[in-house]
């Protein structure tokens, strides 16, 4: 140990800020270099591996096409992946980083974009990987089985997943920033549009509700690719209500309340 | 240099701090003192700009925290060694921040060496650190940017005795070497020993501020004699206020040529005649905190410092 640090100085005073990419990529670094984190992404890399496989031993060979595996795989990432996105802001309040973030970066909003940004190159990454494990699944069913594969996919089913899926995941950010507590914000997440569903879906007279605002209902086509027209607006007002509104609320939230 | 004016903040009805000012100029360690809840920790996070101030501001060189484009470069900051994440290792928590700070990496095996958690410390995770180990590593997080201002909250808990004497001369060269440290305690010893100029706060309010000599001068003279009674007879005949000290001394409110004096005229022998520097801060302390209202229900206990300084 020793006693000496380089003399103080005054030229850092106009140290250029850092850059919205090197924020991204810190928020990126900081979803993988925790235990919690780590064990979160391999989990849902083994998913989106496992479902195509369970397609491949146990499905119908009509199922056992590349744009079935894909499509089945996107269970693991929209299920899991949102959790990430919760995590990436409610651990810098359960773990008290944010005191040394903000006092990093004071603009408050330059970090909560960084994290939104970041969470979305995280659903890119999410369905390329459920795409790398469809093409394996695919390669692989006529060399484990007797059953033909095909390798056509439709433009419209990649893109909509990819939508569909940073959709997902920002609304786990919203949910995170509205909410500043894991716990909570997990539970809320799922049980939240959960019970909202049932409940829509259920009472009749709650139809239009379901149609214009639940979810689960309006981005359901996307996972295929057949979303059009009306569908589109029935999205976005539904996004509207499960991520504007908890992403402005929590925006809010996050800039007026004092870090501790 | 740190400048904080009349800086306010309110919690609903409550004052957290009320009309705070004090500057820390370049070149000097200011002690930050105050029992536990006294407004040390809500003054220190609006300094830092985690806090909004009510009314009042304070400043870094003139600029208020926020409109430091890169602030880690020009303040190096710790306000909580617990406030890691326990999944994360201490070489990581400060690879993330020289990222952030746009300093090179070479840089987080220098501060890891400087603070002492190089080696196998590095690559364990912060949830397996003691407190002291935390607050090295806050410590290398907050020198990393080789900022010219420290700003650190209660930066010796946790530390051993050791760690508090190597602290202390780090802290020395770094005012020496003309950077402004401002660094808060609720141990009278631990801020004493290191710090140029204090300003102690208590239920909100600055009770006092200035260089240290000052406000120990301010404190006055332990004075013994074998006659107790005589002696302060002889004070009271010249004027002097006292209190009772340890031991059977006296602490008198003045310097101590006037107190020798008046001893002499009465023909009391002194056994003892100096300024009261340690227990002269304790007993302001003390009083000043006392005076400042309710926070005072936290003083520091005798065991309690003996446990930490």
């Amino acid at each position: 140990m020793t006693t000496t640090t380089e003399p103080a100085r005054s030229s850092a005073l106009d140290a250029p800020a850092p850059s919205l990419a090197t924020l991204v990529g810190v928020e990126l670094r900081k979803s993988r270099d925790t235990r919690a984190g780590f064990w979160l992404l391999l989990t849902i890399g083994a998913l989106a591996l496992a479902v195509p496989a369970l397609v491949l031993f146990f499905g119908e060979p009509p199922e056992k096409t590349f744009a079935e595996y894909v499509g089945a795989a996107q269970l693991a990432v929209a299920l899991l992946l949102p959790v990430l996105g919760i995590l990436l802001v409610t651990s810098e309040w359960s773990q008290r980083t944010a005191l040394t973030t903000f006092a990093l970066v004071p603009q408050r909003s330059r970090v909560l974009v960084a994290k939104l940004v970041a969470a979305a190159l995280l659903a890119v990454l999410g369905v390329v990987a459920t795409l790398v494990a469809g093409a394996l699944t695919a390669a692989l069913t006529p060399v484990l089985t007797d059953d033909p594969t095909s390798w056509s996919i439709d433009a419209e089913q990649v893109l909509q997943t990819l939508l569909v899926q940073v959709l997902n995941v920002l609304i786990g950010v919203a949910f995170g920033l509205l909410l500043l507590s894991s716990p909570l914000a997990i539970v809320t997440y799922f049980a939240l549009p959960t019970a909202f569903t049932v409940l829509v879906t259920t009472v009749g007279a709650l139809d239009w509700v379901r149609d214009w605002l639940d979810l689960t209902t309006t981005t359901g086509p996307m996972y295929e690719g057949r979303l059009d027209g009306q569908g589109w607006v029935q999205v976005a007002t539904s996004a509207a209500l499960w991520l504007l509104l908890p992403l402005v609320a929590g925006w809010i939230r996050v800039h007026r309340t004092e870090i501790t | 240099m740190i400048e904080i004016e009349h800086l306010t903040r309110r919690y609903g009805t409550q004052l957290a701090v009320s009309d705070v000012t004090f500057s820390c100029p370049a070149g000097t360690v200011t002690g930050f003192l105050g029992p536990n809840g006294a407004g040390k920790s809500t003054t220190l996070r609006t300094l830092c700009g985690l806090a909004a101030p009510t009314s009042g501001s304070a400043t870094i060189g003139g600029r208020q925290y926020r409109e430091l484009p890169n602030p880690g470069r020009h303040v190096g900051v710790l306000l909580d060694a617990g406030a890691q994440h326990a999944g994360r290792t201490g070489g990581e928590v400060l690879t993330l921040t020289a990222k952030v700070l746009g300093v090179p990496r070479t840089r987080v095996g220098e501060m890891l060496q400087l603070v002492g958690l190089d080696g196998g410390a590095a690559g364990k995770r912060v949830g397996k650190y003691s407190l002291g180990m935390r607050q090295r590593l806050g410590l290398a997080t907050a020198l990393l940017g080789d900022p010219e201002v420290l700003v650190l909250d209660e930066p010796a808990n946790g530390l051993d005795p050791e760690g508090i004497y190597w602290m202390r001369g780090l802290l020395r060269g770094f005012a020496d070497r003309g950077g402004t440290v401002l660094l808060s305690s609720h141990l009278l010893r631990e801020v004493e020993a290191v710090a140029d100029r204090l300003a102690v706060i208590a239920g909100g309010r600055l009770v006092a501020s200035g260089s240290k000599e000052e406000l120990l001068a301010a404190a006055g003279t332990v004075v013994r004699a074998r006659e107790r009674v005589a002696l302060e007879q002889a004070l009271a005949a010249a004027g002097i206020r006292y209190d009772a000290a340890e031991d059977g001394a006296l602490l008198a409110g003045d310097e101590p040529e006037p107190v020798g004096i008046a001893a002499a005229r009465a023909g009391v022998p002194l056994l003892e005649l100096r300024p009261a520097s340690g227990a002269g801060l304790e007993e302001l302390f003390r009083s000043l905190t006392h005076a400042g209202g309710p926070a005072d229900a936290a003083p520091t206990t005798p065991t309690a410092q003996e446990a930490r300084a």
